[in-house]
């Protein structure tokens, strides 16, 4: 039996983002554009603002009362990170730029190791350009060769030839768990769990999985899950790398300078232990401390709640969009986060795109960092609406009547 | 910021549904490729220049209406011309969409070209409207190739 959840209340929820009272070209914002880039709720900016402005100084620096005091915040931050994903050990989160310079992370230290010449590593179909371009270029290096899971018209990924896909030189997998394109929820348990099967690592870009789903990455045996804290609520320019500590302890650091040695001098230097080796140079501190207020708030929301209303605006979208003539969804997949990328007859996406905008509503339209998506389905761009949390039915309704004032338009 | 709805004016939006001189001269003398990396559009230029004079241009290539309708019209526009005539007008245009020229200055080369003065209110688009003259200049250059990056 399921709990019935009271549901999230957004009218409250709302006033915590002032984004959402301004008024672009005469008429409301409606900010439908977080999976390009999350808002941050004001208890998150004032956690961030506290910090600078009444306990800024370094991390891991000396005895000073200061410095410890902003230690501990930073390291709490990386708690809630741990507990958020349902990590076993803080040792296995590390701080990164963002899932890009996570992903980089793993394919220039674990990837460098064990990728060699005529060796293979397994994507996705789906994938962002952020978790194709770094194997691009450690395969372009080693001589190794990157494979390719195909999906169906719908999105859903075929799994049928997976078995055949992972062979004796697959090194690693890469897949996503949320396609920011799509926004088909991938069955990565399963993959992980058939990759293992045949000894191969799963490394999961979970950038637009963590905002909608509850993650557990014990539960899905992830070898590496990383994420962007803007893409949660909270600041650009932190990211996380979880790993399972037996892959981190192994992996050669990749950045070096300060922070991340035990030890230098001329003859020997010697490293931190898991995540400290990652680590390297003044991390992003208050983005850190404001990436675990986030995490609180979202926590306190519900991720649950948030999940159920953002699956409730993903269906009214649906059903409303689905109604209009020429209009086509890309990602039609049973299992989906509420991201909708669409694309029109006769309506460029990027002149659908200014046309939103002209009515204040905030979409993407483009290649999504995803052009093998834009190839596969082929079309040279989508304009893509996401939901979250503190969107409402009727911003729904303005979205889809400017959708169809446009399409008028261009009639 | 004006409303985007003031570029898409009636004659660009016709011009986006059905593009004049669309197609692929097979004997031409001038010839380049477009592409806008941001946004995926792609555009193809022929030319046949004799005599110091665009004899004749057409164009193919994909994009939004913005690009569609200012290579509709740039082809219109500089067939018949003088390659220098047709090289000032891209740059009286590069000037006018990004809003380069001095206030007050005659663009009479421009025509109803003067339409997409609008786009300079949409730095987002600048690139597409001034893709098609681009490449021009780099088909008039004997480049192979323009990019608006």
């Amino acid at each position: 039996m399921s709990t019935v959840l009271d549901p999230l209340d957004v009218a409250t929820v709302r006033r915590d983002f002032a984004l959402l009272s301004r008024v672009l070209h005469g008429k409301r914002v409606v900010y439908l554009d977080s999976a390009v880039s999350g808002q941050m709720p004001l208890p998150v900016i004032e956690r961030m603002a506290k910090y600078e402005r009444e306990e800024h100084t370094n991390v891991h620096r000396g005895v000073s009362t200061l410095s410890q005091e902003a230690t501990d915040f930073y390291e709490a931050a990386r708690e809630k990170v741990r507990r958020f994903l349902g990590a076993g050990s803080i040792r296995e989160i590390v701080w990164t730029r963002g899932t890009t310079e996570a992903i980089n992370l793993v394919a220039q230290t674990y990837g460098r190791v064990h990728v060699k010449e005529g060796d293979e590593i397994l994507l996705s179909s789906m994938e962002h350009h952020a978790n194709i371009v770094p194997w691009q270029m450690l395969a372009q290096e080693k001589g190794a060769t990157i494979k390719v899971i195909p999906m169906t018209d719908a999105g859903e990924l075929i799994l049928d030839s997976l078995d055949e896909l992972i062979t004796d030189r697959t090194r690693i997998v890469g897949v996503v768990h949320v396609s920011n394109v799509l926004g088909t929820v991938n069955p990565v348990k399963e993959i992980i769990a058939r990759a293992h099967a045949k000894g191969v690592p799963v490394l999961v870009d979970g950038a637009q999985a963590v905002p909608h789903l509850l993650v557990d990455v014990k539960d899905l045996d992830a070898d590496f899950y990383v994420f962007s804290g803007h893409k949660l609520s909270g600041p650009t320019g932190i990211g996380v790398l979880y790993g399972k500590l037996a892959h981190l302890e192994a992996m050669p650091p990749w950045h070096g300078g300060g922070n991340m040695i035990r030890s230098v001098s001329w003859e020997k230097t010697t490293y931190m232990p898991a995540p400290g080796k990652f680590e390297a140079g003044t991390p992003p501190i208050a983005a850190a401390i404001g990436l675990g207020a986030a995490i609180d708030y979202l926590s306190a929301l519900g991720l649950d709640r948030i999940a159920a209303h953002e699956q409730d605006l993903l269906t009214y979208a649906t059903e409303q969009l689905s109604a209009i003539p020429g209009l086509r969804i890309l990602g039609t997949a049973k299992d989906k986060a509420s991201v909708i990328s669409f694309v029109v007859e006769g309506v460029h996406p990027h002149d659908m795109g200014s046309l939103l905008d002209g009515e204040g509503v905030v979409v993407r339209a483009g290649h999504h960092c995803a052009q093998p998506v834009m190839t596969r389905f082929n079309v040279p761009a989508t304009t893509r609406a996401s939901f979250a949390y503190f969107n409402t039915r009727e911003e729904v309704d303005v979205f889809v009547s400017s959708v169809l004032k446009a399409i008028e338009l261009f009639k | 910021m004006s409303d985007p709805r003031e570029l898409y004016q009636q004659v660009i939006l016709e011009h986006n549904k059905k593009p004049r001189n669309f197609g692929k001269l097979e004997a031409c003398t001038h010839h380049a490729e477009g592409h806008n990396p941001l946004c995926g559009d792609q555009l193809e230029l022929s030319l046949i220049i004799e005599g110091g004079l665009v004899q004749d241009i057409k164009f193919t290539g994909s994009g939004c209406a913005i690009d569609v309708a200012s290579a509709s019209l740039m082809t219109g526009a500089v067939k018949g011309r003088p390659v220098a005539e047709a090289e000032a007008m891209a740059e009286q245009f590069r000037g006018m969409v990004r809003g380069e020229l001095e206030p007050g200055t005659q663009t009479p080369l421009l025509g109803k070209l003067t339409l997409f003065s609008g786009v300079r209110d949409l730095p987002s688009r600048v690139k597409c409207a001034v893709l098609p003259w681009a490449t021009l200049h780099a088909a008039l250059k004997g480049e192979a190739e323009a990019s608006t990056e």
